[in-house]
């Protein structure tokens, strides 16, 4: 395998990192908005947390899309292997997406139904979040890998480290949807939304730290990659990081900060991302299959390179001008 | 109970049935994304109520089917991984670029504009509104572009090398896959499918208003907010003034488009013959070889355990004279296919006689529409705008049928004479395709069902005067990454006045 193979594949690594990344930071807070929607008020506060996300919800979606797009592209092995190992959680994630994408617009359209709508939307929402965390905890805890196939059986992926996973994202999640409505609300619906994050903000923690120790116990090799010297001195600053973090967290929720405990939230994402990058890299499907064995040839990564080196930037920067343009609080009707 | 047979005509079903619910959005969005933008563009250029007006009014449909289609393609985009990982393990060097090229030149562009368009067009001004609509358009056209060259790619692979994994890999110029033979046509098309599609439902909306203000029930429901219905006489004639105008614009399509539709879709088939003539073959219903000259078959019913058509009613030498310019020419049949390679006829033979019954049933509306036009009757000709709202939905059934015919006449392979479509599919057990085939026809049903019953809805209201486009009490919302503007205490909503 020569050098240049060797980058590229590496490159397209980060690529799918970061649109996974990008897709998590742009869905994950309106995911949790539906996870938190029975604990709203029927009627002004629902509607509010409504509107906070309404913008937003559905072209977040797009990096879903290129995340999925890009693996079959860049990895095409990986993605034969991983999607019908974990078929399960993959359709019950699409269906709660497509469920609650339009129970969000029903809710409005069909008033007649709202109640039903509402119930649509948070449990498309929770199934959405919940099959992601599934499907993570699946893939860390390894997967039966034949030849160039799946080789298990459909239901492999049930185990208690896959549903903790599972309810690991969706606290998270939750807790991104509290901080998000804490920026974009006021008066009683952003008081409630302090009081979630505080609440999610403990679930959380709560959630990395299992999760993270439950990773250690699963395989050897991750044991090694975190715990042996000299890995060591790199990896502990991830959980130190994340400890610094959660310390800032909190100092934001006690001075009533606006933006800054979701940021916060999302630096305590980014470094449980990093963590999962560093059990999982250089394998692509845990302790069976890498990045270079599961990539595309040169041919068609250097293809696809040049377009994504100019597109993303592209991308990200009338996806700025366009959140430039709608800039501002959602609407106070009622408080003013 | 189940094997391995049964786990891939599930899948197969699924995929049929996926595929064949999202394609009814983009195939209206297409069309229905240029319309809107040639109507800014008019309005721009003419300051004329009625193209505000209707932009306005089709802009809210655009927003309902654009997000409809957007959430069934996200579906797609996992399909063929959770269903068809062989093919995808052995494609994805090639198709996965295109698709990942899709996603970057299309999907973020119509998302990241789609915001301005649907709710900016007080915030940013009129021009950059209109470039804004402009590249909604564009991007689903360039969507069109990369999937159907990939669609096309499975019909006639070119450009690509075997390795020893046994994945196809690009060999030689990424231009070649791209533009593979048969590209260019599936496209040109498939693209005017799309714009006829749209024209044939703005047509059957507006004679359907027209039709409606002839029969003077306007004033019946009276409790639907209609502005037109506070007996205002002026917003009656400019209701009335917006429904001649699409209805004028669609029978234009149809004049004109539908002619060019049939030519198009005459090259189309002439370049199958040349790649895929076991496809034709089965369209044609021609199971025999016909050495002097092969006769067209108007109707018949295939009789694939006989292979023969039964009750056919034919024209002599008329096959050979479309197909080769010549009355005389040879044409071979499906007794020269192997069986294990031939397509399944009875769906072939019926999917493209609807799908050109249509066709021609189109042109003669668009004709129709000429001579009431040249008599200076087109508004007032109450048959015509029956027939055109009968023909409203023509063009998604015959957008399918024509799907069905190029999808299904490429079998037994995904990969033509390549790659077989019963060695494509995901190591999955029956159950799970089975029980997961279940959940996506009831969510459809319920999801889809409630989205064409809301476009109904607002198609059958009208046109309202000073449309507002996106309700005012609704939530500000897009499809795209875009926020929308803070949310508007009712009645501060921004109303754009066509006067301003």
């Amino acid at each position: 395998m020569s050098g240049v193979d060797l980058d590229l594949t590496t490159v397209w690594a980060f690529i799918i990192a970061f649109a996974v990344f990008a897709y998590v930071v742009m869905d994950g807070f309106d995911l949790g908005i539906g996870i938190l929607f029975p604990i709203f008020d029927v009627g002004e506060e629902r509607d509010q947390a409504m509107n906070a996300i309404a913008p937003v919800w559905d072209g977040n979606e797009t990096w879903l899309v290129l995340g999925g797009g890009g693996l079959f592209a860049a990895f095409p092995l990986a993605y034969a292997i991983i999607l019908p190992a974990l078929y399960p959680p993959i359709i019950a994630m699409l269906l709660g997406l497509v469920f609650r994408g339009v129970a969000f617009e029903a809710r409005w359209r069909d008033p007649g139904h709202r109640r039903w709508w509402d119930l649509a939307f948070t449990l498309g929402s929770f199934t959405a979040a919940f099959a992601q965390g599934v499907t993570l905890g699946a893939l860390l805890q390894g997967i039966t890998v034949d030849g160039r196939a799946y080789g298990g059986a459909w239901l492999d992926w049930l185990s208690a480290f896959s549903i903790l996973c599972g309810l690991a994202v969706v606290a998270g999640y939750a807790l991104l949807g509290a901080t998000w409505l804490i920026w974009k609300t006021e008066g009683g619906t952003q008081a409630h939304a302090y009081r979630l994050a505080g609440r999610f903000g403990i679930a959380t923690l709560l959630a990395i730290g299992l999760v993270s120790l439950a990773t250690l116990g699963l395989d050897y090799e991750y044991r090694a990659k975190w715990l042996n010297a000299p890995a060591i001195y790199l990896t502990s600053q991830v959980p130190l990081l994340t400890a610094i973090i959660a310390f800032a967290f909190w100092r934001s929720l006690a001075k009533k900060r606006e933006l800054r405990p979701f940021l916060l939230a999302l630096a305590l994402f980014l470094m449980s991302f990093i963590g999962l990058g560093i059990s999982m890299f250089p394998y692509i499907v845990p302790d069976s299959v890498t990045i270079w064995q599961a990539a595309a040839p040169a041919s068609s990564q250097w293809f696809m390179l040049v377009g994504a080196s100019v597109l993303i930037p592209v991308i990200l920067v009338y996806t700025g001008w366009a959140y430039w343009v709608f800039r501002g609080k959602v609407g106070t009707e009622g408080y003013h | 109970m189940f094997d391995q047979a049964d786990a891939l005509l599930l899948a197969r079903i699924q995929f049929a049935f996926t595929v064949s619910f999202h394609f009814i959005f983009p195939a209206f969005s297409i069309g229905l994304a240029s319309y809107l933008a040639v109507l800014e563009g008019l309005w721009l250029k003419t300051g004329r109520d009625v193209y505000h007006d209707l932009f306005q009014f089709w802009v809210k449909i655009f927003a309902v089917a654009f997000a409809m289609g957007v959430v069934s393609g996200i579906v797609m985009s996992y399909q063929f991984g959770t269903n068809w990982s062989v093919f995808s393990d052995r494609t994805g060097p090639i198709l996965g670029p295109l698709m990942a090229y899709e996603v970057l030149t299309a999907f973020f562009l119509e998302a990241g504009f789609l915001g301005v368009m649907l709710f900016g067009m007080d915030r940013v001004g009129r021009k950059l509104h209109f470039t804004a609509t402009c590249m909604v358009a564009l991007g689903t056209f360039i969507s069109a572009f990369w999937i159907l060259s990939v669609n096309s790619w499975m019909q006639t692979p070119t450009g690509f090398a075997i390795n020893e994994a046994g994945q196809f890999v690009p060999a030689g110029s990424w231009w070649a896959i791209v533009f593979n033979p048969s590209f260019p046509y599936r496209l040109v098309h498939t693209v005017i499918a799309a714009y006829l599609t749209t024209a044939l439902v703005v047509g059957a909306v507006g004679a359907f208003q027209l039709l409606k203000a002839r029969g003077g029930d306007r004033h019946v429901d009276a409790d639907d907010g209609d502005p037109a219905e506070a007996g205002d006489d002026a917003g009656v004639a400019r209701s009335t003034a917006a429904a001649r105008k699409m209805f004028s614009m669609a029978m234009w399509m149809a004049a004109i488009v539908a002619p060019i539709q049939i030519v198009a879709g005459d090259f189309h088939g002439l370049n199958t013959l040349e790649h895929q003539p076991a496809k034709v073959m089965a369209m044609e219903g021609h199971y025999d070889s016909h050495p002097d000259g092969a006769p067209l078959i108007l109707f018949g019913v295939p009789n694939p355990a006989e292979k023969r058509v039964d009750y056919a009613i034919e024209i002599p030498k008329a096959s050979s004279l479309i197909l080769k310019h010549d009355p005389n020419a040879p044409l071979a049949g499906l007794d020269s296919v192997p069986d294990d390679r031939e397509p399944p006829v009875t769906i072939l033979f019926w999917s493209f006689r609807i799908m050109v019954g249509i066709g021609f049933a189109m042109l003669g509306l668009g004709l129709w529409s000429l001579v009431a036009r040249w008599r200076r009757q087109l508004y007032d000709w109450p048959w015509l705008h029956r027939a055109a709202i009968g023909m409203g939905p023509s063009g998604f059934i015959a957008v399918i049928a024509g799907w069905i015919t190029t999808e299904v006449g490429r079998q037994p392979f995904t990969v033509y004479n390549l790659m077989r479509t019963a060695e494509s599919a995901s190591p999955l057990a029956a159950p799970a395709v089975g029980a997961s085939l279940m959940a996506f026809v009831i969510v459809y049903f319920i999801v889809f069902g409630f989205g064409t019953w809301y476009i109904l809805r607002l198609m059958s209201k009208g046109v309202l005067v000073g449309e507002h486009g996106i309700d005012d009490e609704a939530p500000i919302r897009s499809a795209g990454i875009t926020p929308g503007p803070a949310q508007q205490a009712k009645g501060q909503a921004p109303v754009l006045s066509p006067a301003e």
